[in-house]
């Protein structure tokens, strides 16, 4: 009777061992805003409708983000942004897909932020290109706090400028993500698709 | 127990511990973004449709749109003479009507606005309210609906043979502005118009003119739009001595503001001259020139 039971015990571990310190952290109400600093302005639009889910266990993360959500403080920039820059009718959301390149789950258990690095691809204007971005991430509290600033060109993007505001607008544009995730309880029981 | 069954116990669990492995990493890579945007998107979400309009006016006409919350436009409307009008006029570049204006968005929805035009140098002002906005989505709202009410004054001296009374000088405008973007690129616009005024100079002129409106947006590339719109008024005195206002032009939008640039036979700029005082004929040469500027200044941040 020895023998099967060491069989269930390493089986047993790694499962509840999964189900503790990883399990998936997800958010719908995430913030995501960026800043253009010229000589001229400064832009700067803010997004609360930012979804993400981070899977610790797999160091996989996924964001979405309605483009429309971005609200500036100028309401005709915040058209122009929308009907001209990023078409947003065209191209509603922007997303990014990747990884957590050097996580180690048992590091998270010690308090204070720690930084990762998160490789992948953002996805925006319909054009997808691969990033490289320094986080931070951090448990309190049962929640997962995530922070990253990043560049975003918006050429690579082909988000075209226009000559006479292009003294207006940075070359590159400062973003910023902060989360506030909460723990996912199933991941199979968190996917609840509306019913019509 | 015998030592066979350990070993198939034994081999079932490293086949399970495989398989759950491989499908939790795979299921991961491939599903965590569309787990999310299965969990985002809410097809029973509407969505407001914006911008069916550049501006506020779309040529003589008042658009659906308005400034938007906390957001202040500064417009400047300008009308040349007749192109027919010859050489010795340099075409019409000679004359000039002007109407300046001011319009604030106290909500997203709500607006007031303030005018000034030189015809008849008349101060104007009106209300604008999104009553209904287009929608996206399950259940969605198939137009947008703009009230809209504006009361003009004629402030000229009139010294023969006494002055006129202040009840006398003013004329309103209701309309109702009923706008659908079918399109990003093609927007169009109903608009049935009542224009009341106080006083007529002739017997048999119409205190009430009713007209009913139309006005169109086409993108022709991000930046740059054909405009048009047009009165129709419903038979009636007026109808038989005024022509209907008609105006073609293009949105030209530079980044921070929008130029429109027109062709009308209309000279007025408010609702109280062009809709039932337009006495140029468009097909004979009667065409004013004219432009709209709009600069937008934010008073309130949205932040």
């Amino acid at each position: 009777m020895n023998r099967p039971f060491f069989l269930l015990l390493p089986t047993l571990f790694l499962l509840t061992a999964q189900a503790h310190a990883q399990g998936k952290y997800m958010t719908k109400t995430g913030l995501v805003s960026f800043f253009s600093t010229s000589p001229i302005e400064d832009i700067e639009a803010k997004n609360q409708q930012v979804a993400a889910v981070l899977d610790l266990a797999t160091s996989q993360l996924a964001f979405s983000l309605p483009v429309k959500g971005f609200v500036f403080k100028r309401t005709l920039m915040q058209e122009h942004f929308n009907e001209n820059y990023l078409e947003s009718d065209k191209f509603p959301k922007a997303t990014f897909t990747g990884r957590f390149t050097n996580l180690d789950p048992a590091t998270l258990a010690t308090a204070g932020p720690h930084s990762v690095q998160v490789a992948g691809d953002l996805t925006m204007h319909g054009v997808t290109q691969r990033v490289q971005v320094p986080a931070s991430v951090e448990l309190k509290g049962g929640q997962l706090l995530a922070t990253a600033t990043f560049p975003v060109s918006p050429a690579d993007y082909k988000i075209e400028i226009p000559l006479l505001v292009r003294d207006r607008i940075a070359k590159v544009v400062n973003v910023r993500v902060a989360l506030t995730c909460q723990a996912v309880a199933s991941a199979v029981g968190a996917v609840a698709k509306p019913t019509n | 127990m015998t030592r066979h069954s350990y070993a198939i116990a034994r081999f079932s669990g490293l086949v399970v511990a495989v398989l759950l492995g491989l499908t939790s990493s795979a299921q991961a890579q491939t599903d965590l973004l569309n787990d999310l945007e299965k969990q985002t998107t809410d097809p029973l979400k509407r969505e407001v449709v914006t911008a069916t309009f550049k501006a506020t006016h779309i040529i003589n006409s008042q658009s659906i749109e308005t400034p938007g919350n906390g957001t202040l436009a500064f417009l400047i409307q300008h009308r040349f003479g007749t192109l027919n009008s010859g050489a010795y006029e340099f075409f019409g570049l000679d004359q000039a009507v002007l109407r300046l204006s001011f319009e604030y968005g106290l909500t997203d929805r709500l607006a007031v606005g303030v005018g000034r035009s030189s015809q008849e140098k008349t101060f104007d002002g009106f209300l604008k309210y999104k009553a209904l906005q287009q929608t996206t989505g399950t259940r969605a709202m198939p137009v947008s609906v703009t009230l809209f009410a504006s009361s003009a004054i004629n402030t000229l001296k009139f010294n023969e043979p006494v002055e006129r009374t202040t009840a006398s000088r003013l004329d309103y405008t209701y309309q109702v502005l009923v706008a659908r973007k079918f399109s990003p690129a093609l927007s169009v616009q109903l608009m049935p118009t009542l224009i009341h005024r106080n006083y007529v100079a002739k017997e048999g002129m119409q205190n009430d003119v009713y007209a009913v409106g139309a006005g169109l947006r086409q993108k022709l590339t991000k930046r740059l739009a054909l405009t048009a719109d047009y009165f129709y008024l419903l038979p009636g005195n007026t109808a038989k001595t005024y022509q209907n206002a008609l105006g073609v032009g293009v949105d030209i939008e530079t980044g921070g503001h929008v130029f429109q640039l027109h062709l009308t036979n209309s000279k007025g700029m408010t609702e109280k001259f062009f809709v039932p005082q337009t006495d140029g004929n468009f097909f004979k040469g009667d065409i004013y020139f004219g432009f709209t500027v709009a600069r937008s200044f934010t008073i309130k941040s949205q932040l």
